[in-house]
């Protein structure tokens, strides 16, 4: 099942309560997906790179000594970022399991997204200068009262609500998916990809990491594996259709558009509507209503679908 | 339990010894007459659904207007009474599903499976609507005035689609009885594995499925296309192509099963 939602603004002002509009949309799709819910979320593009990193599982290891891990992880973690010549710029480390690191850094992006998942039990969520990835787990309104995400004032944005069916309950396996190592790209999906095993060989013989069993991980990195060899989003959109089997309708972003995919069968569903200071997109109208509230024009794209909008 | 169900809220049982939880109506329609208006906005789609259930059923109301449905799923469903209903907007999936001879008129669009499973009565959709639209529609009438999304008429059993706009993938999958009439294109997969019915297309098809074939065109399917556009005032109805039933995979009878208690 599972519920996706995009959302992006087209003035180009990068004002707008994003944070606040994605978990009413995502609320509104609860009953297709109360196991976890997951953010991406663009604001306007700073000086430095924000990094989001899963300490332990929500659900994880629950022992005595879970206070001293996660502390141990977050120093870990911070000497890490230090080591590979990065300026750290800021830290918030007010959660349970999960911690911002922002900094500053030339250097190679993957070694220090690498070294910093060495932690025992990290995973690098999001990196880049204006992507910020946060899912966990819970409905819309919890992940986001959690995490402070009214506040959020960004530029556009994807979320997911899931129903897990293929693989665990977790933060591992939640969506989005950053398309690790390249900046600023996130995927959510909604479907099941048949050739998951093939693609997943493929991309790791390739030098790729996969930090879950969830086939939806696949589109991520397979997209930022085209666009790294410099095809734009949309063609790397379009190759997908014939290489990915399965049903879906997923939703890609970077930093500055917004890209829709559907499958050849349409099995999938999405509702676009698409203004001239807003295009919102989701797995049922009723979400779209939550932050256009007025009668509006919607549709179904048809089966085979790529669109991309632009901020 | 009040944790589990709110402040204020009564517990009931209903027949089944199930929770229903508060199925009180809210009674707040404006009444004129035979004629009655639900503001919908603030109420759940229980609400609305049990508010409309007693205007028709107990109050006689014949002519319902409900404003602001504001695209909820499930609503104006089941109802099995001659009477007139408009929503005023959009509705969600499984709108006006499992209903038996009203006349639904929707001034917006509609999401997944509309009028699923209709026995008759009347559905006119003013914008578009999503997939499945009409999924085993069995009588009636389903008019959409936009674009549908895939899988139109998917196990229709009787009834008539009417579609202005285009259509998605697989329109007529498994349809066993009934018509569609497409006016704009239609995606591949067209009338796929198709036991019987009709299927007129309007615009560019762009792949036949397993065992559709083009039908001869008769004075029949004139009449049939002339008389569904006079009723509805589409004005009149483009040039048609006709698709039906290779009968290729053929190896069912097209008995009710009523009417094959009768043959045999």
């Amino acid at each position: 099942m599972c519920g996706i939602a995009g959302i992006i603004y087209r003035d180009g002002g990068g004002q707008h309560e994003v944070g606040r509009d994605m978990t009413r949309m995502l609320q509104a799709m609860k009953h297709r997906g109360p196991d976890s819910t997951g953010y991406a979320l663009y604001r306007p593009e700073a000086d430095g790179y924000v990094m989001h990193v899963k300490l332990a599982e929500a659900n994880g290891h629950q022992g005595f000594d879970r206070e001293e891990m996660l502390s141990r992880s977050r120093r870990e973690i911070e000497s890490h970022v230090r080591a590979v010549g990065a300026t750290i710029l800021g830290l918030d480390t007010s959660r349970d399991h999960a911690m911002t690191v922002t900094f500053n850094h030339d250097g190679d992006l993957k070694e220090l997204a690498d070294y910093v998942e060495d932690v025992r039990g990290a995973e690098v969520l999001s990196l880049g200068r204006s992507l910020e990835i946060i899912k966990d787990l819970g409905d819309a309104e919890t992940v986001a009262a959690d995490y402070g995400l009214d506040a959020f004032i960004g530029t556009h944005a994807i979320g997911h609500a899931r129903m897990a069916t293929e693989s665990d309950v977790d933060i591992a396996n939640a969506h989005p998916y950053w398309a690790y190592p390249f900046p600023d790209v996130a995927v959510v999906h909604n479907g099941q990809l048949t050739n998951y095993f093939q693609w997943k060989r493929r991309l790791e013989r390739a030098g790729h990491r996969f930090q879950s069993e969830c086939d939806s991980e696949i589109i991520a990195v397979y997209l930022a594996e085209r666009m790294a060899q410099g095809d734009s989003l949309e063609d790397s959109m379009r190759r997908s259709l014939e290489e990915l089997d399965g049903v879906f309708t997923y939703i890609c972003v970077t930093d500055h558009a917004l890209g829709v995919a559907k499958d050849e069968l349409g099995a999938k569903p999405l509702v676009l509507y698409e203004s001239d200071d807003i295009v919102a997109l989701a797995s049922e109208e009723i979400a779209i209503r939550k932050v256009v509230d007025r009668e509006i024009e919607t549709y179904d794209p048809y089966e085979g679908a790529v669109m991309v909008w632009t901020r | 339990m009040d944790a589990v169900a709110g402040e204020g809220v009564n517990i009931a049982y209903d027949a089944r010894g199930l929770v229903e939880l508060d199925g009180s109506v809210p009674k707040i329609a404006e009444i004129d007459g035979d004629r009655a208006v639900i503001e919908a906005r603030d109420l759940s789609t229980r609400k609305i659904n049990s508010e409309l259930r007693w205007l028709l059923y107990e109050e006689g109301i014949k002519d319902v207007r409900i404003l602001n449905p504001s695209a909820r799923h499930s609503l104006g469903v089941g109802i099995l009474k001659r009477c007139r209903i408009t929503f005023e907007g959009s509705l969600g999936y499984f709108g006006c599903g499992l209903i038996d001879g009203p006349e639904i008129q929707i001034n917006g669009r509609v999401g997944w499976s509309v009028a699923e499973n209709m026995m008759s009565g009347v559905v006119v959709i003013e914008s578009n609507a999503g997939s499945l639209a009409g999924a085993a529609l069995r009588g009636g009438d389903l008019v959409v005035k936009g674009q549908v999304g895939a899988r139109t008429g998917i196990d229709q059993k009787g009834g008539t689609i009417v579609v202005l706009g285009d259509a998605g993938s697989m329109t007529g999958f498994m349809m066993q009885r009934g018509r569609q009439i497409i006016c704009g294109d239609v995606g591949p997969g067209l009338g796929d594995s198709m036991y019987d019915g009709t299927l007129y297309v309007g615009g560019k098809v762009a792949a036949l499925g397993i065992d559709c074939v083009e039908g001869e065109w008769t004075d029949a399917d004139t009449e049939f296309v002339e008389r569904k556009f006079r009723i509805y005032g589409l004005g009149s109805p483009p040039e048609l192509q006709k698709f039906v039933c290779g009968k290729k995979l053929y190896n069912y009878d097209s008995l009710e099963p009523s009417e094959r208690k009768l043959v045999l």
